[in-house]
């Protein structure tokens, strides 16, 4: 459509005036835009209030799309199963024989595996989790991967405690308000994860890659030992994550490690825990520069 | 040329009412800024694990009434709209205010070289100005930029220029909505 007539400054002053201000003030906000721009970049934490504010508004409302998505979720399953229900039938009872064999032999390891920890004098601890909640939210436009679950600070959630599913782990709280937080994705390009093989002692970074795979780095150069197929769990270095939870699977195999996929998919998850931070002490001195100074008090101790 | 303030009753367009209804000036100014802010919180409410999946609605639905309806948004108007944005994106607070205001300014420039455009052209600057918003977007999000996060912006893209026509009929209905003449004078 054409600009209307009057949008003409012609020779009227107070038009040419007006859209002189109009073009000096949208200058001025786009250099407004460009500060803060800067400043978040620089202090990331800097308009963490505002935002928690406006995702409280929108959580009631992320509550309800997420019930419906498990919902709709469920039907296209039901419905998908009826095509193939037979041949499906008896393959998974042959998988459940064998899935029941294992299960036994799991018992007896872990009943091996209490005996040898009481042996040794270790304790075996349950960690519980602190909230259950849904994944109410996600920055579903942005090149950054983050969800919103519905718990927050009044709950107990504190910023770095895992997110979990059933399935494994789906990423940190990267801030929180007060009843809604921010969670940091797998998948996002600046989410690092210590992992190891499941099978063995292979450590390795797990880095997001912005195109819903992960990296896999290994530590140790050298020969790549790694299949495609191989499983990797959380190895606990960091202090953030307990070992041996689920991450990802390897898929394809690169020079300096692999590329994988995750195992828990957070568009398919129902319900999500929020766990504590499984070494606090351990996460507090990773923050210790190596030329800080002890205080006086500290010395004293 | 110059119109007259208030046609006659026959010829006024956006519904048909009685002859004693008028548009409502609350609703003419402010449908445009409540459907931008609503398309700004919508995709906050999709879970995309993977890849950006979810077209950019509320810059989308800023750039069609920019489009559509010119002069109707002061200049200025990327900043609050980017703002409040910037709330749910995901992205770096101030990236929206200064790419809704680069926008602005940028439309406006290319308005004054070609005042009189059709659908298709108005398809075509929308497209341009998609592509080159996501792609500054993603340079700004903060994120490590590698070609890998640039090609799964490839759906997204496409996505959105694809959708464009789809939202403008609804800004079209919107702002039949905006017009129609619903108060009634005493």
């Amino acid at each position: 459509m054409a600009p209307p007539s009057s949008r003409r400054s012609g020779f009227s002053r107070k038009q040419q005036y007006s859209v002189f201000t109009g073009y000096l003030l949208a200058t001025l906000g786009a250099l407004l835009g460009l500060a803060l721009l800067a400043l978040s970049l620089w202090q990331p934490g800097a308009m963490q209030p505002l935002r928690g504010g406006a995702s409280e508004i929108v959580t009631p409302a992320g509550e309800a799309s997420a019930t419906i998505r498990a919902g709709r979720n469920n039907a296209a399953e039901s419905i998908a199963g009826y095509w193939d229900a037979a041949s499906q039938n008896a393959q998974l009872r042959r998988e459940v024989e064998v899935a029941r064999i294992r299960l036994a032999e799991a018992e007896a390891v872990e009943a091996e595996n209490r005996r040898l920890k009481a042996l040794l004098g270790l304790s075996t601890e349950e960690t519980t989790p602190i909230a259950t909640t849904r994944l109410v939210g996600s920055s579903a436009s942005s090149a950054r991967r983050f969800a919103y679950i519905g718990v927050g600070a009044v709950e107990g959630v504190e910023i770095g405690m895992p997110v979990h599913s059933e399935r494994g782990v789906i990423g940190r709280v990267l801030e929180t308000a007060r009843s809604s937080s921010r969670v940091l994705l797998l998948t996002d390009t600046e989410s690092v994860l210590p992992v190891r093989r499941a099978s063995d002692q292979t450590v390795a970074f797990a880095e997001g890659r912005g195109d819903g795979l992960l990296r896999i780095r290994l530590i140790n150069l050298g020969l790549n030992p790694l299949d495609v197929g191989d499983v990797f769990v959380t190895s606990g270095a960091g202090g953030y994550y307990r070992p041996g939870v689920a991450v990802a699977v390897l898929s394809e195999l690169t020079p300096d490690g692999g590329i994988a996929q995750l195992i828990a998919d957070p568009s398919a998850t129902n319900y999500v825990n929020v766990e504590p931070i499984y070494e606090p002490l351990a996460v507090e001195a990773s923050g210790v520069n190596a030329r800080d100074e002890l205080t006086q008090a500290e010395l004293e101790d | 040329m110059i119109d007259r303030l208030d046609p006659p009753v026959r010829q006024r367009a956006y519904g048909r009412g009685g002859i004693n209804r008028v548009e409502s000036p609350l609703r003419a100014n402010s449908v445009p800024y409540i459907s931008i802010a609503f398309g700004s919180m919508l995709p906050f409410l999709l879970i995309a694990d993977v890849m950006p999946i979810a077209p950019p609605l509320g810059f989308i639905l800023f750039l069609g009434w920019r489009l559509m309806r010119p002069g109707l948004m002061p200049l200025w108007a990327g900043v609050p709209l980017g703002a409040f944005d910037d709330l749910f994106s995901g992205q770096p607070f101030g990236s929206a205010i200064l790419l809704f205001s680069l926008t602005m300014i940028a439309l406006e420039i290319v308005e004054t070289r070609f005042p009189w455009r059709g659908f298709w052209q108005d398809w075509f600057t929308a497209g341009l100005a998609i592509v080159i918003y996501i792609l500054a977007a993603i340079t700004v999000s903060g994120a490590t930029l590698s070609a890998h996060l640039f090609i799964a912006a490839i759906p997204q893209i496409l996505l959105a220029i694809l959708l464009y026509p789809l939202f403008a009929r609804i800004i079209a209905w919107l702002d039949r909505f905006r017009l129609s003449r619903t108060r009634r004078i005493e």
